[in-house]
């Protein structure tokens, strides 16, 4: 548990996070996560066998509401935030290489 | 002293004054004094002149606008409104303009409030000091050398500044009342699930909640009372009915017991903090109130367990900024992916704290380390909120200090974790849920400034009248 953070630990955090961090960067990362890391271990000095997890404040589950139709957004006043457009869609890069195979 | 709130719209309503000229006096002191202060990331000055005279053309046509007619209001930046950008003070979101209004927003329309700009704030509301802006920090008005607190700290600087009547921050951690006790007014967080947080920018799902800043207890209830109830639109709004509470605010409570957990008198407060708290005792006891001795022995684990639920779901939660739909995208080069546009684009938008808890986030969710950290945090978090309530078998509002400081020098708090700790006493009323308040309960004199100090009160989850009430009583007793 108490096992130091390692700077492959870091770039596989960044990678799962689709964060890229410079080289430069990840010494100075796994240092304050490490720091965070340590403060946060006091967690694993309370007994908490047999506590059922708590994600949520509310006790409230399955709130059922009528089921109405809305009127949606205009496709227009949802694309204008878009960083790139082509026609009525959103534009990204080519997804699949050049082969065709996915 | 500024006349309550509900009498200046009272004078709108009834044709005695313009929500006009009440919007024209903020906006000359905007233009005095926002140069050195930044609390706003944009100010809205034409759009609130046009709901100033609609307000007004309501008014002579004899209909009345609502209970906040002309109040002018300041809007933190991470809740949607069709007027500007909302940014989060982002580069990620630096051009977003939200094609719909935040249901707060829509709430407050209906009210008769006018939106005077949006204000600045720690990035994604991750931070305590409103220094972790794209945007520039915002200053303390009672010291401008010093921070204003966060993450709402443009919400409390324009209300402590006479920028605006009222604001609206959110508080994930303390985001509402550490800024409110930095800078000196009233700042409210309402129990999770009173106020819609459709149209707030999300960080962490189970631990935000709106709330407004004011100058006084009686006028951020006014508010509230516009902002609170059940919303189609956020399931998780409780169907818990809410009375108006701004008209009780000043009848006192008979009984109260006011409970004061001795891990709230620590040795890491600072003098004066520890003082205002005195004070507050002295007072409540005063004014016939029973002081109870109450344990909260997690009290220290909030921060701990705070900092695995909030990043991890923050960590989630931002997932959405992809450089696809909205948001910055990054410029790619030759061979480069879509792999490579989302890291490129999130490392490009994002800034430094708020990829720390994404990582941070990231961390404690990854395959083997998820019960370690996140299970055994929301284990730790029920242990906490049981703690709350077994207080509140003893008493009926918790007494403490909001923060363990007074406002720092901005660039004076270097590492992320002593940034953090600060929190300790405003991170365990969202891990549990309730509601909390500050209040400012005297002044610190350091380097001949007079720096504000706030005193918290909690309360059991729903049970807002009796903390604006009990609130009520010591801002009466400590004026």
């Amino acid at each position: 548990m108490a096992e130091a953070l390692t700077d492959a630990d870091i770039r596989k955090i960044a990678k799962l996070s689709r964060l890229s961090l410079p080289d430069s960067q990840v010494g100075p990362v796994r240092s304050q996560l490490s720091s965070i890391l340590g403060h946060i271990a006091k967690l694993q000095a309370v007994p908490v066998e047999g506590v059922e997890p708590m994600a949520h404040p509310l006790r409230i589950v399955n709130r059922l509401d009528n089921d109405e139709p809305k009127p949606t957004m205009p496709v227009e006043a949802l694309l204008r935030n878009a960083p790139a457009v082509e026609d009525r869609y959103l534009a990204v890069p080519k997804v699949l290489g050049d082969g065709g195979g996915a | 002293m500024t006349r309550p709130l509900a009498e200046l719209c009272g004078d709108v309503r009834a044709g005695r004054a313009t929500a006009r000229s009440r919007v024209e006096a903020y906006l000359a002191a905007i233009a005095a004094r926002e140069p050195e202060i930044h609390a706003f990331n944009e100010v809205h000055a034409d759009a609130a002149r046009a709901q100033a005279d609609a307000v007004d053309a309501a008014v002579r046509a004899g209909r009345d606008p609502g209970p906040l007619a002309g109040a002018v209001l300041a809007i933190k930046d991470n809740i949607v409104m069709r007027e500007g950008r909302t940014t989060c003070s982002s580069r990620m979101l630096a051009e977003y303009r939200s094609p719909f209004d935040a249901t707060v927003i829509e709430m407050l329309r209906a009210a008769g409030a006018v939106f005077i700009g949006k204000t600045n704030l720690d990035e994604f509301a991750m931070g305590s000091s409103t220094e972790n802006s794209a945007f520039g920090a915002t200053r303390n008005p009672h010291d401008t050398a010093r921070v204003p607190g966060g993450s709402s700290g443009g919400s409390a600087a324009a209300v402590a500044a006479g920028f605006c009547d009222a604001s609206l921050g959110s508080d994930t951690g303390g985001s509402i009342r550490q800024p409110a006790a930095l800078c000196g007014c009233v700042g409210f967080k309402p129990t999770y699930g009173r106020v819609s947080r459709y149209g707030l920018v999300a960080f962490g799902s189970s631990l935000d909640q709106i709330g407004p800043f004011a100058r006084s207890v009686e006028d951020a209830a006014l508010v509230y009372d516009s902002l609170a109830g059940r919303d189609p639109s956020d399931a998780t709004t409780a169907d818990v009915e809410h009375e108006p509470l701004a008209s009780k605010v000043r009848e006192p409570l008979s009984r109260l017991r006011v409970g004061v957990p001795r891990e709230y008198r620590s040795a890491a407060n600072a003098p004066a903090v520890a003082a205002a708290l005195d004070r507050a005792i002295a007072a409540a006891k005063a004014f016939g109130a029973e002081i109870v001795d109450v344990e909260l022995p997690l009290t220290d684990l909030g921060i701990s367990t705070y900092y695995v639920i909030a990043p991890a779901e923050a960590s989630s939660n931002l997932a959405r900024y992809d450089g696809i739909r909205y948001g910055h995208r990054a410029k790619l080069a030759p061979g480069e992916d879509l792999e490579m546009l989302y890291s490129k684009s999130r490392a490009e938008g994002f800034g430094p704290e708020v990829q720390r808890r994404i990582l941070l986030g990231t961390y404690v969710l990854s395959s083997g380390y998820y019960d370690a950290y996140y299970k055994r945090a929301l284990q730790v978090r029920r242990l906490i909120k049981e703690e709350f309530d077994r207080a509140f078998e003893r008493c009926d509002v918790i007494l403490g200090p909001t923060s363990p400081i007074p406002a720092f020098p901005i660039g004076g708090m270097k590492d992320p974790l002593s940034m953090y700790l600060c929190d300790v006493y405003t991170v365990n009323t969202n891990i549990a849920g309730i509601p909390g308040i500050s209040i400012n309960a005297g002044y610190a004199e350091e380097g001949g400034s007079r720096l504000p100090v706030g005193i918290q009160l909690q309360s059991r989850a729903f049970d807002e009248e009796t903390l604006l009430r009990a609130a009520g009583m010591f801002e009466r007793a400590l004026a």
